[in-house]
């Protein structure tokens, strides 16, 4: 049907453009849809296919005048090419698209921008050989919008898996959830007996991010159970930071984690240290204690960039063990090939809900597998179903 | 002496040696230029000799670097937000920082606060109000992450995936992407044991993963050595001018 709809539009606009008349139909222009606002859009109906046309937009606060030339194209965009905006009817390859935020002032290169809640008028200009024909003037008033209706997908997503996540947290209230061996962390038992025994300390790195990142809460998360660990078996821990926030709150960490313990003499606030404040500096920090100090076990945790590989190449010449985690997937080569245990991506955050068998962070996991499994049946059904033609859920899963 | 004190005394020798026939030369100039480049060739070196084993010079080299990168860190928050954002702004006096600067004051009281607010770690009974702002900070950022992955890392890699298998070399790359998405996902499923159908399953998502992190290193190996070569071209060009 939408294609019968299409080929009357063209058909139209060839006879249109057959009869003389150089302006483009249905002309339109509004408040651009699911933006911040300070924008309008011009849409208009598609140039015939080898008709070359100039099209030029000229804007004006006021009915008659004076415009101003916002842009001017030969090649404006299709409304098909922007399904965030207008959906994906079949429609949309017969009209074009132009956005508009500002507008030339007529003093040089200066030009100013579109603001909200002012009222434009706003012409079409198409070239043609007997010169510029200059459509009516249309207005229209930009604004900021709330909301993007183009990412519900995004907020039913979001919605339906806390659900699912929130579901399995009340069940993990209730009775132990089975969670599979995670072989890095079974290491970590067994690099802290090790610095244990042989007297040394563990050396726990950060990765470069700050606070406000899931990798580092997951990375804080873990140190408080290797603190835990560490104050048990009575082993010296060094954490080394480059972040004052995360040096802050992993000092916190730490500190309970002893307190925990019982042993919150053993707590020495000066244990959690800055290393240094930029990425490489901190590489050649965090090298030169595990050649001077020589920890038995180095445990690096966070989102790691090139640094990465400088630590622990080092750590692995000083023999000690080494486990890291990071969800980095262009470091993650690095660690899989130096460290003795690598925990890989999800690996992280799966690790502290391993360790602690706490139910809010078991039941995240849990919730998360099934968000997995759901995903899985989606690409498989959705693959299917794009074999045959339909694009129905492609469409629906769309990162618009 | 040890011989690694041999070793240090005699690079140092060196390196005074060959920085002062390249001055007498003129291949490097007296003034502020030469003194950077030899500085840098130093720290190069100093750097270097970390190959052959942990030695004064690399310890020296390493001070440097950790004390002129918080020095420039503090100049540059200093100047970009303390002193460029928040004093300017609060008594209207200097010129604007980086990122802008005199902004209304009362859009920075609360960031400000909860900057001062950190400050109570300096003392014992008042430092739980720091935990106001890490607790800000965490859940600010878990708030505005989760639906940035949700659409890039979720969707965004979703949407390429639901498309049509077709009978080419495509549709073949296609497949292959389909198979080490799920095979990878039930990698990473802990909900069950990987055993049977899944624990194979789960095996071929390992392989798929290696061998994307062999494409990786190879990758990352192939720019680590093109770092190399700048600095060797560096030390080989502009500080001994042999090529």
């Amino acid at each position: 049907m939408s294609k019968i709809a299409s080929w009357i539009t063209v058909t139209v606009m060839a006879l249109h453009v057959a009869a003389g008349a150089a302006m483009p139909l249905a002309i339109e222009v509004y408040d651009t849809p699911n933006d911040a606002g300070g924008s309008l859009t011009l849409t208009w109906s598609r140039a015939v296919a080898g008709a070359s046309s100039w099209y030029s937009v000229y804007v004006a606060t006021a009915a008659d005048g004076p415009f101003r030339l916002a842009t001017t194209t030969a090649t404006p965009g299709l409304k098909s090419a922007e399904p965030g905006l207008f959906g994906y009817d079949d429609d949309n390859d017969g009209y074009h698209v132009l956005h508009i935020s500002d507008y030339a002032t007529g003093n040089g290169e200066e030009r100013e921008s579109l603001k909200d809640g002012t009222t434009y008028f706003v012409r079409l200009g198409v070239q043609t050989a007997a010169g510029e024909v200059v459509g009516a003037a249309l207005s229209a008033t930009p604004r900021g919008n709330l909301f993007n209706t183009s990412k519900w997908n995004n907020l039913i997503l979001g919605i339906g898996l806390s659900f699912v996540i929130l579901l399995y947290i009340s069940m993990a209230r209730r009775k132990d959830l089975f969670i599979r061996r995670i072989a890095g962390l079974e290491a970590l038992d067994e690099a802290l007996g090790r610095a244990t025994e042989m007297g040394k300390s563990v050396l726990f790195v950060h990765g470069l991010k700050g606070m406000d990142q899931i990798p580092t809460i997951a990375a804080v998360s873990i140190l408080g159970r290797v603190a835990q660990r560490t104050a048990r078996f009575d082993t010296d821990l060094r954490v080394a930071n480059v972040d004052p926030v995360v040096m802050s709150v992993s000092q916190e960490v730490v500190k309970e984690a002893y307190l925990q313990e019982g042993r919150p003499d053993a707590y020495r606030p000066d244990s959690v240290f800055m290393a240094a404040t930029e990425q490489f500096s901190y590489a050649a920090a965090v090298e030169g204690i595990m050649v001077r100090d020589r920890p038995a076990a180095h445990i690096l945790m966070g989102y790691f960039y090139a640094e990465s590989l400088l630590l622990t190449e080092t750590g692995s010449t000083t023999g000690a063990i080494q486990i890291a985690g990071t969800d980095s997937y262009t470091q993650l080569p690095f660690f899989v090939t130096t460290c003795d245990y690598t925990l890989m991506g999800e690996e992280l955050y799966a690790a502290s809900a391993y360790l602690s068998r706490e139910p809010k962070l078991l039941g995240s996991l849990k919730g998360q597998d099934v968000g997995k499994a759901l995903i899985i049946g989606l690409l498989v059904v959705g693959t299917v179903l794009a074999t045959f033609g339909v694009d129905t859920l492609t469409h629906l899963f769309a990162a618009l | 002496m040890t011989r690694d004190s041999y070793v240090f005394v005699g690079f140092l020798a060196l390196f005074a040696l060959v920085n002062t026939i390249l001055v007498a030369n003129g291949a490097l100039s007296l003034d502020w230029d030469g003194l950077g480049v030899i500085v840098a060739a130093g720290c190069t070196l100093a750097l270097y000799s970390f190959l052959y084993k942990d030695n004064p010079l690399f310890k020296f080299a390493e001070h440097v670097y950790v004390g002129v990168a918080a020095a420039y860190v503090f100049g540059i928050t200093w100047y970009n937000s303390l002193y460029g954002e928040i004093i300017v702004s609060y008594f209207d006096i200097g010129e604007k920082g980086a990122n802008g600067g005199g902004h209304n004051p009362w859009v920075l009281l609360f960031p400000t606060l909860l900057g001062l607010l950190m400050l109570t770690r300096f003392s014992r009974k008042f430092s739980w109000l720091s935990r106001i702002s890490f607790a800000f900070v965490v859940g600010v950022g878990a708030g505005l992450t989760i639906p940035r992955y949700l659409s890039s890392f979720l969707l965004g890699q979703l949407e390429p995936s639901l498309a049509p298998l077709t009978l080419s070399w495509a549709g073949l790359n296609l497949f292959l992407v389909l198979v080490g998405v799920i095979t990878v996902l039930i990698y990473f499923f802990f909900s069950v044991e990987h055993t049977g159908v899944v624990g194979h399953a789960s095996r071929l998502g390992i392989w798929f993963l290696m061998v994307s992190f062999g494409a990786s290193f190879g990758y990352t190996i192939m720019a680590r050595l093109s770092l190399l070569i700048g600095r060797i071209s560096f030390l080989m060009d502009d500080w001994l001018h042999l090529m």
